[in-house]
């Protein structure tokens, strides 16, 4: 087996069984894991290509490309492996999950404009799995992802990154 | 002085050019249809008391007579953009159809990016590329709050860019929106009329015209591509896409712009340009109530350039 190179793109075996780099997950493993957190339809990756590129950082890009690639950028991040529980981007959450069936809390006004600016809380009424959660609220009719938080111990701690944040009007 | 002097012979009206450059620009943002449709943009705007104005020639922008759309829920969801109107013009021109394969020469921050990829339905390659690779972070940081997915980011010099490394032997399109004086953009940054020098300019046209000649040769016959800029310099406009039309087989293409243009200029000082030219557009502030833009759309020749080209 040889090691991950964090300078290039190199797009995901198929299945466990194809893997010839040491701890790379495999595009069915990323796809199944959508499925079984957050309900996500495997359909929804069907033109979808997996890479890693950096220690576990996983890249969907909806097209295809030799690989591996020396490029700055190859679509966008979805979601970080190589460590004991998953985490999905919160880009990748708004892109590809916004239909998502499971594990999504849905926020209050006041909560949402709380998750948006970055700050944790206590939200005893989920009793949901714990982990990594899809915020969402609802804006002009319908749902919409807000971004991704970890829950526990009745706790949501917001993972939107700062650069991400912003201070919200609380919609009525 | 004032460059601006210059071309107040090339408009209609030069009091009402002069006044419009001296106006500040309207904040204006685009409609991500990749996240959401025009209407239930408007609705949340509408439920969060954000005021806006529909812009009369293009449903996916609004302008915002209060200023920053930068701390609203539709903002946060990647639903809006701040992007100036005539920015717009470049993706429109080009027009391109999902799975196209497709160059963003001088891509970063990424507005006009993201619009083709919007296009594009987010499918086919779009990429992205800059020379400055502190800018290419905004980019990123753009396409991924839009959900951009279909975005390959480069940090090359355009002129000499090569398929090559992303393993695609031609595009379908090309956009080449090159650094340029800037005049168009003096609503917003007036600084750029002070700092105007004609060496700047001569300056620019080189690379203007590399990076030109550089869409026009990884673009498959047939494919098309855009040529623009924020300037009314015909140095830096009519008299770069001349060049192009001179050196390489690629020709002006007619483009029915969706708001009101002047036709590019076939003279200019002791220039003459080939008479396609007037296929350009010309943008003045005062004519729509925008900034200052310069757009021309190309079709790359060849043996198999298509239809149009045959019947001509």
């Amino acid at each position: 087996m040889s090691e991950n190179d964090g300078q290039r793109f190199d797009r995901l075996p198929a299945t466990p069984a194809d893997r010839e780099v040491e701890g790379r997950a495999s595009r069915e493993e990323v796809v199944d894991w959508w499925e079984e957190r957050f309900g996500v339809d495997p359909e929804t990756f069907e033109d979808v290509t997996f890479w890693e590129k950096g220690s576990g950082k996983i890249w969907a890009f909806s097209a295809d490309l030799p690989s591996p690639i020396r490029v700055e950028g190859l679509g966008m991040t979805v979601l970080r492996t190589r460590q004991e529980h998953w985490k999905p981007t919160t880009t990748g959450v708004k892109r590809f999950a916004r239909d998502a069936t499971k594990n999504v809390i849905e926020l209050e006004p006041g909560e949402a404009s709380a998750f948006a600016a970055g700050h944790d809380q206590q939200l005893d009424r989920w009793d949901g799995d714990w982990g990594y959660l899809i915020a969402a609220h609802e804006l002009a009719g319908e749902r919409e992802p807000i971004g991704v938080g970890l829950y526990l111990h009745g706790e949501l701690r917001s993972r939107v990154p700062k650069g991400y944040q912003e201070d919200l009007a609380v919609l009525d | 002085m004032n460059p601006l002097d210059r071309y107040e012979r090339l408009v209609d009206d030069a009091e009402a050019f002069r006044d419009a450059c001296d106006r500040p620009l309207p904040s204006v943002v685009r409609v991500n249809e990749q996240r959401v449709t025009p209407e239930r943009a408007r609705r949340a705007l509408d439920e969060e008391g954000v005021e806006y104005e529909r812009v009369e020639w293009n449903d996916r922008l609004l302008r915002l007579p209060e200023g920053s759309p930068g701390t609203s829920w539709p903002y946060v969801h990647g639903w809006l953009h701040g992007q100036e109107e005539v920015s717009a013009l470049p993706a429109l021109a080009l027009d391109p159809n999902p799975g196209d394969r497709v160059w963003d020469a001088c891509a970063a921050p990424g507005s006009k990016t993201c619009h083709l990829a919007d296009l594009m339905d987010d499918s086919g390659v779009l990429i992205g590329n800059d020379n400055n690779l502190g800018r290419l972070s905004a980019l990123r940081h753009n396409a991924e709050r839009l959900g951009v997915s279909n975005l390959v980011v480069t940090n090359k010099d355009a002129r000499n860019f090569s398929l090559d490394q992303i393993g695609i032997d031609a595009l379908d399109g090309a956009v080449a929106d090159v650094p340029c004086s800037c005049e168009g953009t003096c609503r917003k940054n007036p600084d750029v009329l002070e700092k105007w020098t004609m060496n700047h300019v001569e300056g620019l046209v080189g690379v203007q015209k590399g990076i030109l000649s550089r869409a026009i040769s990884l673009t498959r016959p047939g494919g098309e591509v855009v040529y623009s800029t924020c300037t009314f310099a015909p140095e830096e406009n009519e008299a770069v896409v001349d060049h192009a039309l001179e050196t390489t087989d690629a020709e002006m293409m007619e483009w029915d712009a969706p708001l009101e243009t002047a036709p590019g200029v076939t003279e200019w000082e002791d220039q003459q340009f080939d008479e396609s030219l007037t296929k350009a557009h010309r943008v003045y502030p005062h004519q729509n109530d925008t900034g200052g833009f310069f757009v021309a759309k190309l079709r790359v020749g060849g043996a198999d350039a298509g239809d149009e080209e045959v019947e001509a």
